[in-house]
């Protein structure tokens, strides 16, 4: 699934005096299977901008084709669109509503109108995805879980559609490290097992310099910078002077080869580091 | 969508009412809604326009932002326009079937829409110049000569600043879930009624989850600060009648004293 963004305006609450301008022409295009981070400032407009991309909010001007599929014209099913983009909303946890966890995240999939046992199977698959256990969870209350555990169930919902998109919105907000590092886990190795598209929200330049193929950087609603991490975190002046600055692990190895220490190899996550700091130590 | 409810919303301009005290808004807003119902003859809603009209214009509030206000009561005002349409006996000047037109009742329907806009339009003015802090202020205020028959004024006011506080909080915690079922396929458009009804479950149990513990972690902050209600609580910004606010108190006596009035003229 591409999907292409041609030159995207959204004004929230137009004609009144709370109108804000949350995006401002934006352009870009994702590939298929790629891993994409969208990273910026609170406030900058990510999720404005990834609601879009199923439909939820329509553009103030603009379009936007997903696999040579403009969904911004007039009269598309907004229910065949968001059948194949999947969304992880911010804070998921917050729509949680049935009694069981299987039932919970069986919602998505039967409104897919897919039969019972397929709805089950996508079920546990999607628990399994985010590492719950299907027999141990599948009858317990969403409500008695714990943060962490709350947002995989919410997680797994929409896993549980098959969405050949997945639109994640800081799925680990408020999360602790622990928990924020396994989810992170689990969303990069289902993109190596399913080779399917998935864009990741963050403002954490190390969640996604670590994950993603290529980074899009937003702005006060504009798309200030793109391209792979290493291409990203070499602007790190501009990066601190919109308030998002690059990982501890790139700043170090900025400081090392000021001080003059030979670092060859551009370093974008922490094993980079490690293995160039080994290389250096071998060859001395 | 929901974001469109602008009933009890504050609009945020600098404008001669906006700077009107609290107390003498609320006051005025009270016996202009009983003056709505001294009304008997349409021809006096001219004057009653004039003067929603001038204040309109005073207050800086744009009118199509005060009428999209009357968007959530718009089934009702169809309503009530088709039952008085109908449902008046007199001199039939259309008829098909059981259905039945009199002059007597386009009047009728003419005039109980008439009034219901205008019900609508001047309350909502009251909070869109009033800020939700003023307004309590102000309802406090009034309200505290009855504290000696027992009334609770200021748990009262409060309750009702909270309420105003959490409207669009409420309603933006809505538009959230709402969008979030969406993206998981949920339908809240197609279907019938029996049908609508069941998909509104999956928006309504987050909502009333979120609800019950936003109360809860507002109790709790207000506890820290060691709120303890009204007693010997000092104002930042203590309540003073102004010379605009006499005039303004005098120019709806005028408009008072044409209203009834005319109702013993006409
Ligand atoms: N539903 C909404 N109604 C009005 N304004 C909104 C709404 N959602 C976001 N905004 C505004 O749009 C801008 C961008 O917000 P958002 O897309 O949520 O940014 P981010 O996800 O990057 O924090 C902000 O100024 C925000 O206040
Ligand atoms: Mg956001």
């Amino acid at each position: 699934m591409s999907i292409t963004i041609e030159h995207l305006d959204h004004i929230y609450d137009k004609g009144t005096p709370y109108e804000t301008k949350a995006l401002d022409d934006v352009s870009l295009t994702i590939e298929t299977g790629e891993f994409i981070g969208i990273i910026g400032h609170t406030g900058s407009g990510k999720s404005t901008l990834i609601q879009h991309l199923n439909g939820l909010i329509k553009p103030s001007s603009g379009k936007i084709v997903v696999n040579d599929f403009d969904i911004t014209a007039e009269k598309v099913k907004m229910t065949d669109v968001r059948k194949k983009v999947g969304l992880v909303f911010q804070y998921p946890e917050y729509q949680l509503f049935e009694e069981t966890v299987a039932r919970d995240i069986a919602f998505g999939p039967e409104n897919l109108g897919l039969d019972a046992k397929t709805v089950e199977a996508h079920v546990k698959e999607a628990m399994a995805l985010v590492g719950l256990d299907y027999e141990t969870m599948k009858d317990k209350s969403p409500f008695e879980l714990s943060g962490g555990q709350k947002r995989r169930v919410a997680i797994a919902g929409v896993l549980a559609m098959k969405p050949d998109v997945l639109i994640l919105d800081e799925p680990t907000a408020g999360l602790d490290p622990k928990g924020r590092d396994e989810i992170l886990m689990q969303i990069k190795q289902l993109h190596r097992k399913n080779k399917n598209t998935v864009i990741l929200v963050s403002h954490s330049m190390e969640d996604v310099g670590k994950l993603a193929d290529r980074l899009f950087v937003m702005n006060k609603g504009q798309l200030a910078l793109s391209g792979t991490p290493l291409e990203v975190f070499r602007e790190s002046e501009f990066l601190e002077s919109i308030g998002l600055g690059v990982p501890q692990i790139v700043k170090l190895s900025e400081a090392l080869i000021k001080k003059g220490i030979a670092i060859e190899k551009e370093i974008v996550t922490v094993e980079d580091a490690k293995q160039e700091l080994l290389r250096l130590l071998g060859s001395k | 969508m929901l974001r469109d409810i602008t009933i009890g919303q504050y609009y945020p301009v600098e404008s001669a009412i906006h700077r009107l005290d609290p107390r003498i808004k609320i006051s005025i807003s009270f016996l202009y809604l009983i003056s709505l119902f001294i009304v008997k003859d349409i021809r006096v809603f001219g004057l009653v326009t004039l003067f929603l009209l001038m204040i309109i214009k005073m207050s800086k509030v744009p009118v199509n932002y005060i009428l999209r206000g009357l968007k959530p009561i718009f089934l009702i005002i169809i309503f009530a326009f088709v039952i008085n349409l109908f449902m008046t006996p007199g001199d039939s000047i259309f008829h098909y079937g059981i259905f039945n037109i009199t002059i007597q009742g386009v009047y009728q329907a003419v005039f109980m829409v008439l009034r219901l806009v205008y019900l609508i339009v001047g309350t909502s003015l009251l909070t869109l110049t009033t800020s939700p802090i003023a307004l309590t202020d102000g309802i406090e205020h009034l309200l505290t000569p009855f504290k000696k028959i027992g009334l609770p004024a200021h748990e009262l006011a409060m309750m009702m600043t909270i309420a105003l506080r959490f409207i669009p909080t409420l309603l933006e915690e809505t538009d959230k879930i709402m969008k979030a079922q969406m993206a998981r396929g949920a339908d809240f458009e197609s279907g019938n009624i029996f049908n609508r009804a069941k998909a509104l479950v999956p928006l309504l149990v987050p909502l009333f989850i979120s609800a019950f513990r936003r109360a809860d972690e507002l109790a709790m902050a207000m506890e820290a600060r060691c709120y303890r209600g009204g007693e010997n609580r000092t104002r930042m910004k203590v309540l003073k009648y102004e010379k605009r606010d006499v005039l303004a108190g005098l120019v709806f006596g005028l408009y008072v004293a044409l209203i009834v009035g005319l109702r013993f003229i006409m």
